[in-house]
């Protein structure tokens, strides 16, 4: 007669196994997933506490938080993923305020019938994205879903950080005059995204942009405190971006086409789609709004980062009681920067 | 990238516009219709229009096959993306233009996709053959719209399929001739006899051209007496067109000059146009959006291909469905009226609400002047 | 209508396929509606499909009347 093994639990099958509803349910399979996953990908002091909540001190200044929900499909693209994009997006969010990010939560929503291999596969991008940002991952939730009510797995992270006193940074602070900054080339999430749906591909790849921004941010905010606006062009891209800008801050933008960088091959695969640059997604750029005297040092702080390369200054903020976002087109004619109506479709007309 | 970059060069449209400064009459307008909806998209995208003197205007025509699609051809597509009473369940493919145009009832394709209608956008007719060969147990319909530049794709595709006996693979054919449109618009009452749309010549279509070539058009410059400059794709070559127009008509001329002599000639693609006429024959009339019914001006599948003929496989009533009483689409495709005409222009209907398919389609002449061009009539 | 664009052909494919490049980005296009096309030609793409070769010579001819070199081009 075989012994029962005392303390012996047969290791989750990461290779083959699928979510199942058990993993959701607060009791042993769940337990289990979060140890052997979660706990062991994100490690940290506060996660080894193994509370339902993670106690932090509180920083001196002004605390700023964020919250992003991802459902990107595909899951897995040339550059990144959904995990690393959750960590990033986030963590810019935070750093948008011009503070420091600090702490990361992550809650999961698992359709059942996920494959486990691609849950790890995701965690671990995430628990990578967050080491290398220095942003821990302290605190967490994991729901499973019925099969066909969730797409895979749908990702919430919520970022904390601190913001000194004297930094303003806000959508609303664009004044006439100011100077509008790109810190690299636009388009390139949207546009690697676009080009993994079905039918659309191309042979060459085109990788998206993810990356944390935190870096940047402070590397700008140190050489110029009174920045006025920061924002990552995410969804809509930079052209609803700037629209948004102008919309709280009241007044409009001029913009030099030629101005703007985008990556040959961005611009070549928008040409084949019929798809505009301006309006699709990034996941490591950022707009920076300053006073027109502030721009040479802001570029050159950006420009010195690994992630600001290819900054650039793309325009100005105007008087403009339609708050309307122009562009002096490379043609040489003038056109309007629109906000977008719903997700930019390819086109063949 | 070649062939791109240097027809859209600032330094040589100042030059065409410096030229066209020069040539124009200041004691007369001149008011030249752009066929071809991306035309419309690249004069509103690259400010064409701020390089032209005050008294050359361009008037926009109907050449934007999403915006001639009358509303019933959309429910039609509807119907048979949300059809259940087949054998197999239908996958509905079409290029993603379609997917927003208002149709019945406050629905779109979009909105029957979100209700769970399969349907799939796709870059190329290929693409719907593919889904239809991999997906056996799947009754695949291919939305087929456009001019003559996207009909050829569907006629290869239709003898692809034929060749292959693909059983679940059909096409709903809306596919809409240029020349018909162009004679339409010169016989309509207000060209022809009330004087009320002006047009002293036409910029050709570039794509549609390099397809039927250069010689239909010659028939409306013999028998309207009007210019035609077929154009390349590229605003350079527009602002070309331009100045060979206007110099047409102050020298009194009425020819077929080809502009995008680079990709078109007299003839045009002989290979491709033989294909179509095979595949596919006239129809008596084909109701367009805004100019009504009109002969002769739209295509469907021969009978030697009718098993791949949508509407046969699948029999369905063809409502002529109005357009919203405010809509002036109707007008504006012809001419008639433009965008700011309209009294629902900017506030009902916008790109993100919009109303009538002129504001759907990016190169519709709504949608054009409403994200590029707003900002001149605001002001 | 009709977005198209000039790409060129870098590699003839079986089944009247072609690889085309546009600034680096490759894509698998259909030869089926021209004739006669190598390696190095431009095509015009559209939804797939090269429907015609580019020109060089006209090409180069039509950026001269551009520049306002060349006489203004006569009937086709």
């Amino acid at each position: 007669m075989s012994e029962v093994r005392k303390g012996y639990v047969r290791p989750i099958d990461f290779k083959r196994g699928l979510v199942d509803m058990s993993h959701g349910s607060g009791g042993r399979a769940m337990a289990q997933l979060i140890d052997e996953l979660f706990l062991e990908a994100f490690d940290n002091e506060w996660l080894r506490e193994m509370n339902d909540q993670a106690r932090v001190p509180v920083p001196a200044g002004r605390l700023v938080v964020a919250t992003d929900s991802h459902v990107v499909s595909p899951l897995f693209f040339p550059g990144g993923d959904i995990g690393c994009l959750s960590v990033h997006g986030t963590v810019n969010d935070v750093a948008m305020a011009g503070a420091r990010p600090l702490y990361l939560t992550s809650g999961f929503i698992l359709e059942e019938g996920f494959p486990l291999a691609d849950l790890r596969r995701i965690v671990e991008s995430m628990a990578a994205a967050a080491r290398e940002a220095g942003v821990p991952i302290v605190t967490g939730d994991t729901k499973v879903v019925e099969k066909g009510k969730g797409d895979g797995v749908f990702i919430n992270t919520t970022g904390v950080g601190v913001v000194p006193e004297g930094v303003e940074v806000s959508g609303d602070r664009a004044r006439p005059g100011d100077a509008i900054l790109v810190s690299g080339t636009m388009g390139d999430h949207g546009v690697a995204i676009m080009s993994l749906r079905e039918n659309l591909s191309f042979e060459t790849t085109i990788r998206s942009d993810t990356a944390a921004l935190h870096g940047l941010v402070a590397a700008m905010v140190g050489a110029v405190p009174s920045v006025h606006c920061l924002r990552d062009p995410t969804r809509g891209g930079l052209a609803t971006t700037l629209n948004e800008i102008a919309r709280q801050s009241r007044c409009g933008m001029r913009l030099e086409e030629t101005a703007i960088p985008v990556r040959p091959e961005v611009a070549a695969a928008c040409e084949l789609l019929g798809l505009d640059p301006l309006y699709c997604a990034n996941e490591g750029k950022l707009i920076a709004i300053c006073a027109a005297q502030d721009a040479s040092a802001l570029l050159g702080a950006m420009r010195g980062h690994p992630l600001g390369r290819d900054a650039a200054k793309i325009g100005e903020v105007v008087e403009d009681p339609h708050h309307f976002v122009q562009m002096r087109t490379g043609f040489g004619g003038s056109r309007m920067v629109d906000w977008l109506a719903g997700e930019q479709l390819p086109r063949i007309c | 990238m070649k062939y791109v970059d240097e027809f859209r060069d600032g330094t040589l449209a100042r030059a065409i516009a410096a030229r066209i400064a020069k040539a124009v009459d200041p004691g007369r307008t001149y008011h030249f219709m752009e066929f071809c909806g991306g035309h419309t998209h690249a004069i509103s995208r690259y400010g064409v229009q701020d390089l032209l003197p005050g008294n050359v205007v361009m008037v926009h025509g109907p050449g934007c096959p999403v915006c001639v699609l009358p509303i019933g051809r959309i429910d039609m597509a509807i119907e048979l993306a949300t059809r259940a009473d087949g054998d197999r369940p239908v996958t509905l493919c079409t290029y993603a233009d379609t997917m927003r145009v208002p149709a019945s009832n406050g629905m779109s394709l979009m909105k029957a996709k979100a209700k769970g209608a399969d349907i799939r956008m796709v870059y190329s007719a290929a693409d719907a053959l593919r889904i239809a060969r991999d997906e056996p147990g799947r009754e695949v319909v291919f939305f087929a719209i456009g001019f003559e530049t996207t009909t050829p794709p569907t006629a290869l595709v239709v003898r692809e399929a034929a060749a292959l006996g693909l059983p679940n693979f059909t096409v709903f054919c809306n596919h809409v001739l240029t020349p018909a449109a162009i004679s339409h618009i010169l016989e309509s009452p207000e060209v022809r006899s009330l004087g009320t749309v002006v047009i002293d010549g036409f910029v050709g279509p570039a794509h549609v051209s390099t397809i039927i070539g250069s010689q239909p058009y010659e028939y409306f410059a013999e028998e309207y007496r009007k210019p035609v400059v077929i154009a390349g794709f590229e605003p350079l070559d527009v602002l070309q067109a331009i100045e060979m127009l206007v110099r047409q008509v102050n020298e009194g001329r009425a020819e077929v000059e080809n502009e995008f002599s680079r990709a078109v000639t007299r003839e045009g693609n002989a290979r491709a146009k033989a294909l179509v006429a095979d595949v596919f024959e006239l129809r008596r009339d084909f109701e367009w959006r805004g100019l009504g019914r009109v002969p002769y001006s739209a295509l469907r599948l021969k009978e030697a291909y009718a098993t791949f003929d949508a509407e046969r496989r699948f029999p369905m009533s063809e409502k002529s469905v109005p357009d919203n009483k405010a809509c002036e689409c109707g007008a504006i495709l012809r001419g008639v009226k433009k965008p700011t005409d309209c009294k629902v222009f900017g506030t009902v209907c916008t790109p993100e609400t919009p109303i009538g398919s002129c504001m759907v389609s990016s190169e519709g002449a709504c949608a054009a002047h409403y994200t590029y061009g707003r900002y001149r009539s605001a002001a | 209508m009709c977005l198209a664009i000039p790409a060129k052909v870098v590699e003839l494919r079986e089944g009247e396929q072609a690889l085309i490049d546009l600034a680096g980005v490759r894509k698998e296009i259909s030869l089926a509606l021209v004739e006669d096309v190598r390696p190095g030609d431009y095509v015009i793409v559209h939804v797939g499909y090269a429907l015609q070769k580019v020109d060089p010579e006209e090409a180069r001819k039509t950026l001269e009347l551009f520049a306002g070199l060349a006489a203004a081009e006569g009937a086709a």
